[in-house]
């Protein structure tokens, strides 16, 4: 997992609500057994005119009229967005796909669970800022061509050059997995012993919760 | 302390709990599925490490497959190749598979229960967030990310702090015409699409109690529509009674003893919750989608509401955009939405019980002329088999429905079955998201009966009513 700690970064705003994974990364890109390629169909739907399928790259006529298309917002590294983010689907793909983009953090209000956990495995920091602060911050990207933010995990803060726009909660295993960049199997591979004792004891209370399944390949 | 059944389940298996409240959390069972795990097990592979309990993972092809024409294998080599790569996976790293000629292939979240690999008590994740389908045993059961079905792989736990618990209760006896999709709908429409976020949900009440297990995984599997990862139903007789007998249930022997222990799976009565609400199902009316979010919900009485009435500005824009991507006008009557398409399928509804519901609206009639496409995708061969065995099959065919092979079909449209760009679909899936059923395609989400009753009319109806 990529590293995180301090990212300055051109904020590109996307004035949604409930914006789910289908919409961040349509399902007839989900069929590649890779981690890569998806940041060309990122928002597919809604960034380009024509319908996309697999294996078009560079074939496609950008939507002028989205917002990751206009010039002022090229090379974002922060997506700005309204409640409810990431919701549906549990596909990592979502995650896989912002970051291959480009961004490395995204704030919001709220975020949809499955979507806020798979973004910090993959070493994209989701940002929950109160209402008032991501209203601020839609506001300050409209009036400003080119407006940055730094987002300062090690402090949990988000900042416009030395004005704090917001603080941030994060859990402290996981901004700790994010500062050093730290694999969750490895991590929990410690604990093996741990792991083995709990099944010897649950293997005498609930003996039927290990037993075989079976299917046609055996 | 009283205690919760998520506290109960959530305790039993914690392996170790660190000091801000992560817990390492051990996984009984894993359902493995073609779309997100080739990139789990090429990280296994990539790492050098093993599965740790290779015999606490089944796996089935299902988002992908083709519902017809079978013989000819998979035709789209994307597909393809992910299928065979599950294959190749389950072959290497020695996973029980379920592949497509097998009778007992179908969707993950119909074929675990109808095995009796869903048991009460257990952890239970997938890949996919329609797991807490599960839920409905008395099981605590997760969508998961691909990271983390590779840790699952890797080390049987998962990282995770602790959700807080909601309980909804269902009251009351739900009128004729009405069941468990519509109390799933209902309850989003009240909680909203992010109301459960942060919660696993525990569906309790008199109208919980009276519903099937069919009906219950039904509301466990919407759960996740309200933002709630699991959803979770009390283990009683009739929990006990639906898992008798099943291939991977407790074998005679531990019957017994499973059965006293899992009896003992619901919230004491003294527990408390974070969050309670309860809702009066005796007056619930059948319930329609008309949006983009599966909170955008109405009774079938209702209209297109109007997004000047919207007081708060970014739901105006919201409802505005899904309004304008649904082609619908404000103040549209429900029952005077005309369709194109009807989806009968899904892990939400394509159990034999939904394909019985629909039948019965379907028995003598044929679908409306301006329906182009209706499709009967059960939800496993075993679905299939069993309502061939009751003629339901036949129903379907000569009402005009095409009776297919399982799969998830056109619930998210990664296999051949889509809506073209404008269609209209009554669907009895779970999201009616842009897009998710083909590019452009118009989603509404609806029960099996209703789903039926639309493709007889042509244009919804309220099913309590002749139509």
């Amino acid at each position: 997992m990529q590293r995180f700690e301090t990212l300055t970064g051109l904020v590109v705003p996307l004035d949604r609500l409930n914006v789910d994974t289908d919409a961040i990364i349509p399902k007839q890109f989900l069929k590649a057994i890779g981690r890569t390629g998806f940041g060309a169909n990122l928002f597919d739907n809604w960034r380009y005119l024509d319908s996309g399928e697999p294996g078009q790259a560079g074939l496609r006529t950008p939507n002028p009229d989205f917002v990751l298309n206009k010039p002022r917002y090229q090379g974002a590294s922060i997506l700005l967005a309204r409640g409810n983010f990431g919701c549906g689907s549990s596909r990592e793909h979502a995650p896989w796909a912002l970051l291959e983009y480009g961004i490395r953090v995204i704030i919001a209000p709220s975020f949809a669970d499955i979507f806020y956990n798979n973004s910090l495995k993959n070493g994209l920091l989701p940002v929950t800022l109160p209402d008032a602060a991501v209203d601020e911050l839609f506001c300050a990207t409209d009036a400003t061509v080119g407006y940055t933010v730094t987002v300062d995990l090690q402090n949990q803060r988000v900042l416009n050059g030395a004005r704090v726009i917001g603080e941030f909660a994060i859990n402290a295993f996981r901004k700790d997995c994010l500062l050093n960049g730290l694999d969750d199997i490895g991590w929990t591979l410690q604990y093996e012993a741990d792991i083995r004792a709990y099944e010897a004891r649950r293997q005498k209370v609930t003996p039927w919760l290990f037993t075989q399944v079976r299917g046609n390949n055996e | 302390m009283a205690q919760t059944l998520y506290d109960k389940l959530w305790e039993s298996h914690v392996v170790r709990e660190l000091p801000d409240g992560t817990c390492l959390l051990y996984i009984d069972r894993q359902l493995v599925h073609e779309v997100t795990s080739p990139q789990a097990f090429a990280g296994l592979r990539a790492a050098g490490r093993g599965l740790w309990r290779a015999d606490a993972n089944l796996a089935v092809a299902d988002h992908n497959v083709p519902t017809k024409d079978r013989a000819l294998g998979i035709t789209d080599p994307t597909s393809r190749l992910q299928i065979e790569t599950l294959d190749q996976n389950c072959r290497d790293f020695a996973v029980s598979l379920f592949a497509m000629n097998d009778i007992r292939q179908g969707i993950v979240h119909v074929v675990g229960p109808e095995q009796g690999a869903t048991l009460p008590g257990m952890t239970i994740v997938c890949g996919d967030s329609h797991t807490s389908t599960h839920g409905a045993f008395g099981a605590l059961a997760h969508g998961i990310g691909t990271s983390e079905v590779e840790q699952v792989l890797a080390t049987q736990c998962l990282l995770q702090k602790k959700a807080k618990a909601m309980r909804v209760r269902l009251e009351g006896a739900a009128p004729a015409g009405v069941g468990a999709k519509d109390m799933a709908l209902a309850v989003i429409g009240v909680l909203g699409t992010a109301g459960g976020t942060g919660y696993t949900i525990e569906f309790a009440g008199s109208a919980v109690t009276d519903l099937s297990m069919e009906g219950r995984m039904t509301l466990c599997n919407m759960a996740i529509e309200a933002g709630a990862r699991a959803g979770l139903v009390a283990v009683d007789e009739t929990t006990i009674h639906y898992l008798k007998g099943r291939p991977f249930a407790p074998s005679e022997a531990l019957w017994e003893r499973a059965s006293t222990a899992w009896r003992a799976l619901k919230s004491d009565p003294d527990a408390s919750f974070a969050k309670e609400i309860t809702i009066d199902v005796s007056g619930l009316t059948p319930q329609v989608t008309y949006g983009t979010s599966p909170e955008m919900v109405v009774s079938i009485e209702g209209r297109v509401p109007d997004p000047a009435q919207e007081a708060d500005p970014a739901r105006r824009t919201a409802l505005a955009a899904a309004l304008a991507y649904m082609g619908l006008t404000p103040g549209t009557a429900m029952t005077d939405i005309p369709i194109d398409v009807v989806f009968i399928g899904s892990c939400t509804n394509a159990r034999l019980e939904d394909l019985q519901a629909a039948a019965r609206f379907l028995r003598g009639k044929k679908i409306a002329p301006n329906i182009r496409r209706a499709l009967v995708v059960p939800g496993s061969g075993l679905v299939k088999h069993a309502a061939e065995a009751l003629g339901l099959d036949r129903i379907f065919k000569e009402a005009g429905f095409e009776w297919r092979e399982p799969g998830c079909s056109m619930c998210l449209a990664m296999n051949a079955d889509r809506l073209e760009s404008g269609e209209r679909c009554a669907s009895t899936s779970n999201r009616n998201f842009e897009g998710r059923q083909g590019q452009g395609g118009r989603t509404h989400l609806v029960s099996p009966e209703m789903a039926a009753a639309a493709a007889v009319a042509g244009h919804f109806v309220d099913i309590r009513r002749p139509f």
